[in-house]
């Protein structure tokens, strides 16, 4: 026990690795929130008057709305007048090649290891970088284009392809959704958008790597994907974000819309800074994630390894309205420090023979509180309608707190719905015997928390479940592998 | 902003009746008592009239009840020719127990007289009690159902009169269950309120049961607090078992607190009732504390029953176990949150709630809401939750032996049910539920089966 507490203590010394400030002329606006500023937003982006509209009917019904008190988090009182909503880098010129791009942004990037152009023969990834909200680099467009696919950043977006945005913007997530939800519809800057046309398989995985640069800027990012009937696509957004002293806000909407047959699986990896161990600063993560199955047979599936910022409060979900439609939602979140995660999924059943399963790996340690939040809801409809629910949670640590609130409505009499949940530690007999096979105790936790873990991570795309697993470790360092 | 005029109607409607009728509701009670009453009125004006957007009320909306009732309130005893000997008997002769009688939320004086209970035991009318046994009473009154937490229980302590005082000493032991009956009667719609107190001393063992009836068809709402304190090492069974008619609102809240090594099982048994709330607040405060709380919920045509629990582990090494499980059929909805609190240092806790729910119909709907709140990591916790269906292949097999569809679902229902019964110790009383449970299912029982009173017959 002393030996595991030794090591939590180290996990706890650990700083954060990616920790730098890139420097980097950016372009702001003047700080705080008002008509105005979403006016200029709106101006600066050069967007058509319907996205104007949206912007202003979401930021007036913001104005309404109170903050959520709901969750089991403590969060600090926000002032949304010392945000700064727009920060784009200065330099806005599209690049030929590597060679062009700002020495600065291509060191950052190097540091966390995303593949850019160099890369993209080996890593078959598609990466199109948004730093500070304006997209910066979009690679494979070419590739991509010859299918028809349609991936760059949500102003080109705009102004390339509004029918499409017009059509899909706020279906899953409504400007009026919720408090963060308004918000960001309100004063979005950028975001990734995907189109894949019918019957197409995108042949790699789509990928967004999100960091908040500049200080006091917020993040607000909007992605939108659309699958349309027998498309599938692979999309991978991962997140590391510099140190930062103040406390940071992130308030991001996705929307995901399957068409018939479609699949769409998203995988998130997010690493944000979490605060030192004092659990001074760290980003607040407030995001709204919400998937349609609106065809008939499609697929949505939600993968997530939750590691960083100060607070999460995110709720990936599915709404399966197409018959035959499946979602799964598989998710680990380890919180450490003073960190603290409200987190899991919805899945609402209209159609029939829809199907969920939700994975749920919580872990805390250190003084951190993580909640497995969820509701699974069947409509009196929605006829054979199958839920199954896993929620586990390890503690490591006796000053760490791990809660599940799960919420299940079922009004249909031939669904099935089944929920389990777990709480433990690890066994002082597991350790005891893998020290016994000549294990070390520290190998052991690691080796145990691994496997905890493996279910989820299993799930997520190879170049994505290596990263994860560097996560997880890091996270713990000393007291796993 | 309609509903948020009647909910202030509300609030205001019922404060009102207690400001009418301060004087009747005090009478014959000390001053210390009713001094509690002010704070309980000014925090269920606080919290108001529980409803989908009070989180713990979230799957049973009392402002449609509370909104236009109109009701009597039985601030006095009613006067009845009700002989206990006449009114109740068991339909199994040997079930000998201590019958208690209560007749719309008032002690019955009349047929309480001449028992015989071990030396030391103390029986009584709740608001004797506070006159009498004040060091007890003002002990532990308001200690476990405190009026800041739920806005029923306020309003419970604002105007609460009498009801049943229980107090067995250390070391003594009441074989023959306690049978706590609770007869609503009344010419016209009545607003019931009844408040409990138990105290089983050190090392003390008692069973007690509790039986709810509607006499007449008007309509009633009962608001039902009792405070349970449970002594070192004592040993103590609750059983409860509701079978009122469709038109009883019956709201009752239990709270219970377990010192060391004590041990404690409650079954709640809802038969009928048109809505049923119950909250069940456990505390385990004593080490090696065990606790085994079970429901069994079957409802249909429009009913509504909910089973709120809330179990507390406030100190190491303690045990509890939840199993709640519900039928439901027709356009009965049903409602179960469970919420498990582990404290920061109450290590080596045990902790499990199950809940699983039958829907028969597809207008029937369920809400479950099980919780785990864990501040420690040395505990071995676990809830699950299921909503199904028959299991179409047992179905099949019994089918399949000769067994009619009818019979076979039945059979299975049945099954399913009997394993919250298997939990009922006393066995000559879980025969008896048993039987009662077998007979609702076939929809044999009608509302007060198990009363002589029986006034459909």
């Amino acid at each position: 026990m002393e030996d595991q507490n030794k090591l939590l203590h180290e996990v706890t010394q650990r700083d954060y690795r990616f920790g730098f400030v890139t420097d980097i002329e950016t372009d702001t606006i003047v700080k705080g929130l008002s008509e105005e500023v979403v006016r200029i937003i709106s101006a600066k982006k050069d967007e058509p008057e319907f996205m104007l509209e949206f912007r202003l009917k979401a930021y007036r019904r913001w104005l309404t709305m109170k903050m959520p008190e709901w969750a089991q988090l403590k969060i600090p009182e926000i002032d949304y007048q010392e945000i700064i909503f727009y920060a784009a880098p200065s330099q806005q010129a599209k690049y030929e090649s590597l060679n062009e791009v700002d020495p600065e942004l291509l060191r950052t990037f190097e540091k966390l290891g995303i593949p850019l152009e160099e890369q993209k023969m080996l890593s078959g990834v598609a990466v199109d970088a948004v730093i500070d909200s304006v997209s910066v680099k979009t690679t494979f467009k070419e590739t991509l284009a010859e299918r028809g696919i349609i991936f760059c950043s949500f102003s080109e977006a705009v102004k390339h392809h509004p029918d499409l945005i017009q059509k899909y913007l706020g279906m899953a997530v409504p400007y009026n959704d919720n408090y963060f939800a308004a918000l960001n519809s309100a004063v979005f800057s950028d975001g990734s958008f995907v189109y894949i046309p019918k019957g197409t398989r995108c042949p790699m995985e789509l990928s967004t790597y999100f960091r908040i640069n500049a200080k006091n800027t917020g993040q607000f990012e909007r992605t939108l994907i659309i699958a349309d009937d027998d498309s599938y696509v692979s999309y991978l957004e991962g997140c590391t974000a510099p140190m930062r002293d103040e406390n940071q806000l992130h308030a991001a909407v996705v929307e995901i819309i399957a068409l018939d047959r479609a699949e769409v699986k998203y995988s998130t990896v997010q690493n944000w800074y979490p605060g030192d161990k004092n659990g001074k600063g760290g980003i607040f993560n407030f995001v709204t994630k919400r998937g349609v199955c609106k065809g008939i047979s499609s697929k949505i599936l939600w993968n997530q390894v939750e590691t960083g910022s100060a607070i999460t409060w995110k709720y990936p979900s599915c709404i399966l309205m197409g018959d035959n439609s499946v979602a799964e939602f598989n998710s680990v979140a380890l919180t450490n420090n003073f960190q603290q995660a409200d987190t899991g999924t919805k899945m609402i059943h209209i159609g029939k023979n829809t199907k969920s399963t939700i994975v749920s790996k919580g872990i805390s340690a250190g003084h951190s509180s993580n909640s497995y939040r969820g509701l699974v809801r069947v409509s009196p409809k929605a006829e054979n309608a199958r839920n199954y629910s896993q929620c586990d949670s390890l503690l490591l640590g006796d000053t760490c707190g791990a809660h599940t609130f799960p919420y299940i409505e079922v009004a249909n009499k031939s669904s099935i719905v089944e929920h389990e949940a777990t709480t433990s530690k690890i066994g002082e007999d597991q350790i005891f015997y893998c020290n016994q096979r000549g294990i070390s105790t520290e190998d052991a936790i690691g080796m145990i928390v691994n496997g905890y873990a493996r279910e989820v991570i299993n799930k997520l795309p190879m170049e994505f479940a290596v990263e994860a697993q560097k996560l997880l470790q890091i996270s713990l360092e000393g007291s796993v592998g | 902003m309609a509903e948020v005029t009647d909910k202030l109607s509300a609030i205001k409607r019922i404060s009102d009746i207690y400001e009418a009728n301060r004087s009747k509701i005090s009478d014959g009670l000390p001053n210390w008592f009713n001094n509690s009453r002010q704070p309980a009125l000014e925090a269920f004006q606080r919290m108001g009239i529980p409803g989908f957007k009070t989180e713990n009320y979230k799957y049973t909306d009392l402002t449609r009840l509370f909104e236009n009732e109109n009701f009597r309130r039985a601030f006095k005893t009613d006067k009845f020719d009700v002989d206990l000997k006449d009114v109740f008997s068991c339909d199994v002769p040997e079930f000998d127990t201590h019958l208690i009688l209560v007749v719309n939320g008032w002690y019955d004086e009349s047929n309480n007289q001449n028992k015989s209970y071990p030396e030391g035991v103390i029986i009584k009318s709740f608001q004797k009690a506070v006159t009498e046994n004040r060091d007890l009473v003002e002990k532990y009154y308001g200690k476990l159902a405190k009026v800041e937490d739920d806005p029923l229980t306020a309003m419970n302590t604002v105007f609460a009169q009498d009801g049943v005082f229980i107090y067995i000493p250390d070391n003594t032991h009441i074989s023959k269950p306690l049978q706590l009956i609770n007869i609503l009667r009344s010419e016209d719609d009545l607003y019931v309120t009844q408040r409990n107190m138990i105290i089983a001393g050190k090392n003390s063992q008692v069973k007690i049961m509790f039986c709810d009836h509607t006499l007449l068809p008007q309509n009633f709402i009962v608001n039902n607090v009792t405070e349970f304190e449970i002594g070192e090492d004592a040993v103590t069974d609750i059983y409860s078992i509701q079978n009122q008619h469709n038109k009883t609102a019956n709201l009752t809240g239990l709270y219970i607190r377990q010192q060391r090594g004590s041990q404690l099982v409650t079954n709640a048994i809802s038969l009928h009732g048109g809505i049923i709330r119950n909250n069940l607040n456990v505390l385990l405060d004593g080490e090696h504390a065990e606790a085994k709380i079970c429901g069994l919920a079957l409802s249909d045509k429009n009913q509504h029953v909910d089973n709120y629990t809330f179990v507390e582990h406030r100190k190491p090494n303690c045990q509890s176990n939840q199993l709640y499980k519900s039928i439901l059929d027709d356009s009965s909805t049903g409602g179960f949150t469970g919420r498990i609190h582990v404290a920061p240092h109450a290590v080596k806790t045990i902790a499990y709630q199950r809940n699983n729910n039958v829907l028969l119909t597809n207008a029937a709907k369920m809400n479950t809401k099980p919780q785990l709140v864990i501040d420690n990591d040395d505990v071995k916790c676990s809830h699950g939750a299921t909503v199904g269906r028959i299991n179409e292949e047992a179905l099949f097999y019994l089918q399949s032996r000769g067994i009619n569809e009818k019979e076979a679902r039945l059979m299975l229902m049945f099954a399913f049910a009997h394993e919250v019964l298997a939990e009922v110790k006393v066995e000559q009383l879980r025969d008896v539920i048993d039987k009662l449970v077998n007979k609702r299912l076939r929809g044999e029982v009608s509302k007060c089966h198990s009363c002589a009173m029986d006034c459909i017959r």
